[in-house]
């Protein structure tokens, strides 16, 4: 869907904590904070909850070992019965190793998936760049905007809270496969046809 | 200081009763017990006592020991954020000589009694008879035995002493600058690293062996010094943190908060899994090779009296701290870590219960008022002894050039 987004860039992190509380506090919505490096807190200042990546991580382990022991528990106790040194069938002490690196394996892939998933970022999905230097030496905090928003109040506010590059943006919110030349050339046409 | 801890009355009366019960106990025990008739066959309450005696004097020096590993450990990695509590650590590492010296007294009366109940390599006849105690002759022996078990009690102590001395010092001698700060850390990690490999040829290889494998002299495992440790070093630190609650509760330690709790409690998770890992590791190898010279030390452990401790063992120490432990809520929770410091306690004293028992007193064991009496004298010995430290000191070392780090800690 596309937005409309107001852009503005802090060169110090102080600066950025008491940006992001006062633009919170005057009841703009951020979209996002992009910055070269995590910031401690940051998280936090912003007002974001807390991480449910843990929780699937503790669901596909879960998962990864009922997997190892019924698989193994059904090959060789019902479907193949094999005799193996004298050892039980259902050998749970011999099972431990595999179940434990099944149970390692789907907790780690899952996790990275759902990681993938909730930052929407893999190989080949393309998402709007607000400003690049973000991913160099600019902290760059995003507020979105809606049909009754003031940009021109917006920029001014920001201006007052430091930042040094302010600009206003039409952009993509979401992500998408392909490439960016096509796909953002693909918005500004769509644009002049809403706009007339 | 307008804020120095002091001992509740109220405090000092369960630490001098535990101590009571403790001392009552051990006097009952040589009344009843028989402890001092002959180390052959039949004299199974000697046996029992003696046994009990060095399970415990073993586990709580172990215990306290891990207190000066846990400072010498953060002071080499320069981690600042024990400092805020350091001085419960230190206080708890004071009680090292005391528990140090009690454990060398039952030692000397273990090997100089001529105990081979306990230490089969004690009695000569059967060293003589037997190939494999008599290969292992150079190293099972009376001799080899106290002199390193003295060095290393000894210097436990006094590196743990030169390290708290130092600490103190820093109190008086006012705020540090760049200069005082760098020399402070230098002599700080200079003692710790002595330790640290001195721990290593103890606690990390031959100790264990010495004093706990040794008592199945026949059996080895090459994981076991390393199983031990981490036995030691997880309920180490629950004895910590249940005293940086302690004190906490008490108003004192004000720049300990949630954070560091929670830390200690990443701790306790991590090393309860280390030591799954490590018992682990011993068992499934030796249960897997089936060699009946192995696996006679897992047989009777796992079939007989001790079946159900055997069990609760791996119930206690593995299975409650991964599941209470795994969420983040539960290692900020104060009421949540207490309960599970004291459960993992009592765990691993459970885990050196089953090293020692089945090796000393056999088909014959006993859970009643002796082995319980015992260390509830111990923990009345800690008690005293850690608040004995900590009412004579400032319990947050403000001098200390960590100190920031430790107050700014966030997990």
């Amino acid at each position: 869907m596309i937005k409309k987004f107001v852009v503005g860039s802090f060169e110090d992190e102080k600066v950025l904590f008491a940006a992001v509380k006062n633009v919170r506090r005057a009841g703009y919505k951020i979209h996002d904070v992009y910055t070269p490096y995590p910031i401690h807190g940051l998280d936090k200042a912003m007002g974001l909850r807390e991480t449910s990546l843990h929780t699937m991580g503790f669901i596909y382990g879960i998962t990864g070992t009922t997997t190892a022991l019924s698989g193994m528990g059904w090959i060789f106790a019902t479907d193949w019965p094999l005799n193996i040194g004298g050892k039980p069938h259902f050998p749970l002490p011999a099972f431990i190793p595999i179940t434990f690196e099944l149970t390692v394996l789907f907790s780690a892939v899952g996790m990275v998936w759902t990681f993938c998933w909730l930052c929407k970022m893999m190989p080949g999905v393309k998402k709007h760049h607000f400003n690049l230097r973000s991913t160099d030496d600019l902290l760059t905090m995003v507020i979105e905007c809606n049909d009754s928003s003031n940009t021109a109040e917006i920029e001014s506010f920001l201006a007052q809270n430091g930042a040094i590059e302010i600009n206003t943006q039409e952009a993509e919110e979401g992500w998408w496969f392909g490439r960016y030349d096509k796909e953002q050339k693909l918005y500004r046409t769509e644009e002049v046809g809403v706009g007339d | 200081m307008d804020n120095q801890y002091v001992t509740p009355s109220g405090y000092k009366k369960w630490s001098t009763g535990l101590m009571i019960v403790g001392g009552l106990t051990l006097i009952l025990g040589i009344l009843f017990l028989n402890p001092l008739a002959g180390a052959h066959g039949e004299n199974v309450n000697g046996t029992r006592f003696w046994a009990v005696l060095l399970q415990n004097s073993i586990f709580w020096l172990m215990l306290v020991n891990i207190a000066t590993f846990f400072i010498v450990i953060n002071t080499l990695a320069m981690s600042g954020w024990q400092e805020a509590f350091r001085r419960v650590t230190e206080a708890v590492s004071s009680l090292v000589p005391i528990m140090g010296a009690i454990t060398m007294v039952i030692f000397l009366c273990i090997v100089l009694g001529h105990r081979g109940d306990i230490y089969p390599w004690l009695d000569k006849n059967a060293v003589a008879h037997d190939a494999v105690l008599n290969g292992k002759k150079g190293f099972l022996n009376p001799a080899v035995y106290l002199i390193y078990s003295v060095l290393t009690i000894f210097l436990w102590s006094y590196w743990g002493k030169k390290l708290r001395t130092l600490s103190l010092k820093s109190d008086e001698e006012g705020p540090m600058n760049y200069e005082t700060a760098k020399l402070f850390h230098k002599k700080m990690s200079g003692v710790s690293a002595y330790y640290v490999v001195f721990f290593v040829v103890t606690m990390g290889s031959l100790i264990p062996w010495l004093w706990l494998m040794s008592i199945d002299a026949h059996w080895y495992s090459t994981m076991y010094s390393w199983y031990t440790f981490g036995s030691s070093f997880v309920s180490g630190i629950a004895l910590i943190t249940l005293f940086v609650i302690y004190f906490k509760n008490r108003g004192q330690l004000e720049f300990v908060n949630k954070e560091h709790i929670q830390d200690l409690g990443k701790y306790m998770f991590a090393f309860s899994i280390f030591w799954t890992y490590l018992w682990f590791a011993q068992f499934m190898l030796q249960w897997y090779a089936n060699i009946p010279e192995e696996t006679i030390y897992f047989k009777v452990r796992l079939q007989g009296p001790y079946e159900g401790l055997f069990y609760l063992n791996l119930v206690l120490n593995f299975v409650a701290p991964i599941l209470i432990f795994m969420k983040r809520a539960t290692k900020r929770n104060y009421f949540i870590v207490t309960f599970m410091c004291i459960l993992i306690i009592f765990g691993h004293w459970i885990d050196f219960y089953q090293m020692v028992m089945p090796g000393t007193v056999g088909q014959h064991p006993h859970l009643s008022w002796f082995e319980f009496g015992i260390p509830l004298g111990f923990v009345g010995l800690i008690m005293w002894g850690v608040t004995r430290f900590a009412s004579k000191v400032p319990m947050t070392p403000r001098n200390n050039p960590f100190i920031k780090e430790s107050i700014i800690h966030i997990v």
